[in-house]
C-alpha cells in the first residue's frame, strides 16, 4: 500500500490522526496533515483505508498496487 | 443480503465504502438525485465559488475509485417514495428498487424566501450547479446581499468580497455566528469581515425580497428598511430532506428518527445530514448538519447492517474557512457559556477558547490553531463521547 497526501486539500481537521496516528500527524502552526510513513505495515491497511474514506477534505489517497 | 443507498453525496459514498472495507461484498446501489458523480459540498462556497478550483476538483472519488467499489451508481434520478416494509423506493423517473437494507441519505434543502422561486438573481447554494449559477453572476458591478449569518451565509460573503463584488451580510444575529460562538469569537469574525470590507446589516431579520419585472431588486428588513441588490444569495438553513418520505412508514420529526444505532426501521437506516439519532453520550435526539459526520454517522450505519452493535456517538465539530481565519469547533458551543482562551490570544490571530456550563466543557474553538483545538478537545469532557463508541 501506498499513501499520498494532498496539502491543498487537507483542511486540517485531524481525523486521520486520531485513527492512525503513527501514519499521520499535523503540522503545528497551521495544523496541515504530515504523512509519517507512506509505505504503511499490513496491520494498519485497514486503518489507513477509513482515513482516506472519512477525510473531510478529501486529501487522503492510497494506492493498493504498491 | 443487498443494500440500496438512496443519496449519492459524502455520506451515501461512505456507506458503500465503509460496507465494502468490512467485507461485504453481495450486490450495493446507489440511487443520485443529480447526474454528477459523487462530489464534495464544503468546496462550493469557497474554492468553487471563487474560482480556484474546476468543478472536477470537488469530485469525491476518481472514476477508477468508483468502479473499484463494484456498487451500481443511478443518477440524475431522484427517489420519489418510500415503502418502509416492503424496503421498497420508487424513484421519480419510475424506476422501482427493492433491498434488503436501505440507507437514507438524501441530505438537506436550502431554506428559501417566500416568492423566491423563480425569480431572476436570487440563488441558494447546495449543489455544484447552485455554485455555478451563483458565480457566473458575480462581476464588481454587482451588488450582491447574502441573507444568513451562519456559516454558509458568512463564508459566501468572504469568498463574494475576496473576489472584489460589492457585498452586503444580512441576518438577524448581532454578529456571524453569534448564538454558537458567543460575542468573543463571533465579534472577531465581525471585525474580520468588516475589515475586509464586507457590508454587515445585520441584528435585523429579513423578511422578504423586494422585485421589478420577474427580477429581484432587494432585500427587506424587519425594520422596514430595504438592502437594494443585483444578486441575492439566501443562505439562512436548510430543512431535511424528507418530503419524499411522507407515508413511507418512517418517522420524520426534524430528519429521519433513529434510534442509536442509526436504524429508522427494520432495515432502514439513515446518515448525513437527514438523519436524527439518539446520541446516547449526550441523551438528546441530534442531527448534524457537518462533512465530518456524514462519513462517520455512514461508517456507523454500515457497522449496523453489518451486525455490530454500537451506539453512533460522535464528538460533533466543524471547520469553517473565513479569509485568512480557520476556525475549528468541537462539541456544541453557545452564547450561553463561560469562554475562556486556553492557549494562544486573539491579538495574536491564533488561540484556542473552552466553552464552559454548568462546569463542564461542552465546546473547543480554535481560531487558526487546528491541530492544538484538536488535542484540547481529545482532554476535556468532551473526549468521554469518543470513549462510548469504540467500547
Amino acid at each position: 500500500m501506498k499513501v499520498t497526501v494532498d496539502e491543498g486539500k487537507c483542511c486540517g481537521a485531524g481525523t486521520c490522526v486520531m485513527l492512525a496516528p503513527d501514519v499521520f500527524d499535523q503540522r503545528d502552526d497551521d495544523g496541515i496533515v504530515v504523512l509519517l510513513d507512506e509505505t504503511p505495515g499490513g496491520h494498519l491497511h485497514a486503518t489507513v483505508r477509513e482515513a482516506a474514506s472519512v477525510c473531510p477534505g478529501v486529501a487522503i489517497s492510497v494506492s493498493e498496487d504498491a | 443480503m443487498t443494500v440500496l443507498v438512496v443519496g449519492a453525496s459524502a455520506a451515501g459514498l461512505a456507506t458503500v465504502e465503509a460496507l465494502r472495507r468490512k467485507g461485504y461484498q453481495e450486490r450495493v446501489t446507489v440511487l443520485g438525485a443529480e447526474t454528477h458523480l459523487p462530489y464534495d459540498r464544503p468546496p462550493l462556497s469557497k474554492q468553487v465559488l471563487a474560482g480556484t478550483w474546476t468543478p472536477g476538483q470537488a469530485g469525491l472519488r476518481t472514476p477508477d475509485a468508483l468502479s473499484a467499489l463494484d456498487a451500481e451508481f443511478v443518477l440524475g434520478d431522484p427517489a420519489a417514495r418510500l415503502d418502509a416494509r416492503a424496503r421498497t423506493v420508487h424513484t421519480e423517473s419510475g424506476r422501482t428498487l427493492t433491498a434488503d437494507a436501505v440507507v437514507l441519505a438524501t441530505g438537506l434543502r436550502p431554506r428559501t424566501l417566500p416568492g423566491q422561486d423563480g425569480l431572476a438573481g436570487v440563488h441558494v447554494l447546495r449543489t455544484l450547479d447552485d455554485a455555478l449559477a451563483l458565480r457566473a453572476e458575480l462581476a464588481p458591478d454587482k451588488r450582491v446581499v447574502v441573507v444568513g449569518d451562519g456559516v454558509l451565509g458568512a463564508e459566501i460573503a468572504a469568498t463574494v468580497c475576496g473576489l472584489g463584488v460589492p457585498v452586503t451580510l444580512a441576518g438577524s444575529q448581532p454578529a456571524p455566528l453569534a448564538y454558537q460562538f458567543g460575542p468573543l469569537a463571533a465579534g472577531l469574525l465581525a471585525e474580520l469581515h468588516a475589515a475586509r470590507g464586507v457590508h454587515l446589516r445585520l441584528g435585523a431579520a429579513v423578511t422578504g425580497l423586494s422585485a421589478r419585472d420577474g427580477r429581484v431588486a432587494g432585500v427587506c428588513l424587519e425594520t422596514g428598511e430595504v438592502l437594494s441588490a443585483d444578486v441575492i444569495v439566501v443562505a439562512f438553513g436548510a430543512a431535511p430532506a424528507t418530503d419524499w418520505l411522507a407515508g413511507s412508514g418512517v418517522l420524520c420529526d426534524n430528519g429521519v428518527v433513529c434510534d442509536s444505532r442509526c436504524r429508522a426501521a427494520a432495515g432502514i437506516y439513515a446518515a448525513g445530514d437527514v438523519a436524527r439519532w439518539h446520541h446516547e453520550g449526550l441523551d438528546v435526539l441530534l442531527r448534524l448538519e457537518n462533512r465530518t459526520n456524514a462519513t462517520e454517522q455512514a461508517v456507523a450505519v454500515a457497522g449496523t447492517i453489518l451486525g455490530e452493535d454500537r451506539p453512533y456517538t460522535p464528538v460533533p465539530y466543524f471547520w469553517t474557512n473565513q479569509f485568512d481565519a480557520r476556525i475549528h469547533v468541537y462539541g456544541r458551543p453557545s452564547a450561553n457559556a463561560e469562554v475562556s482562551i486556553v492557549e494562544g490570544s486573539p491579538s495574536a490571530g491564533r488561540f484556542v477558547a473552552e466553552y464552559r456550563e454548568e462546569g463542564r466543557v461542552t465546546g473547543v474553538l480554535g481560531w487558526n490553531m487546528p491541530k492544538q483545538a484538536r488535542v484540547h478537545s481529545t482532554v476535556t469532557d468532551l473526549a468521554r463521547l469518543r470513549g462510548l463508541s469504540m467500547s
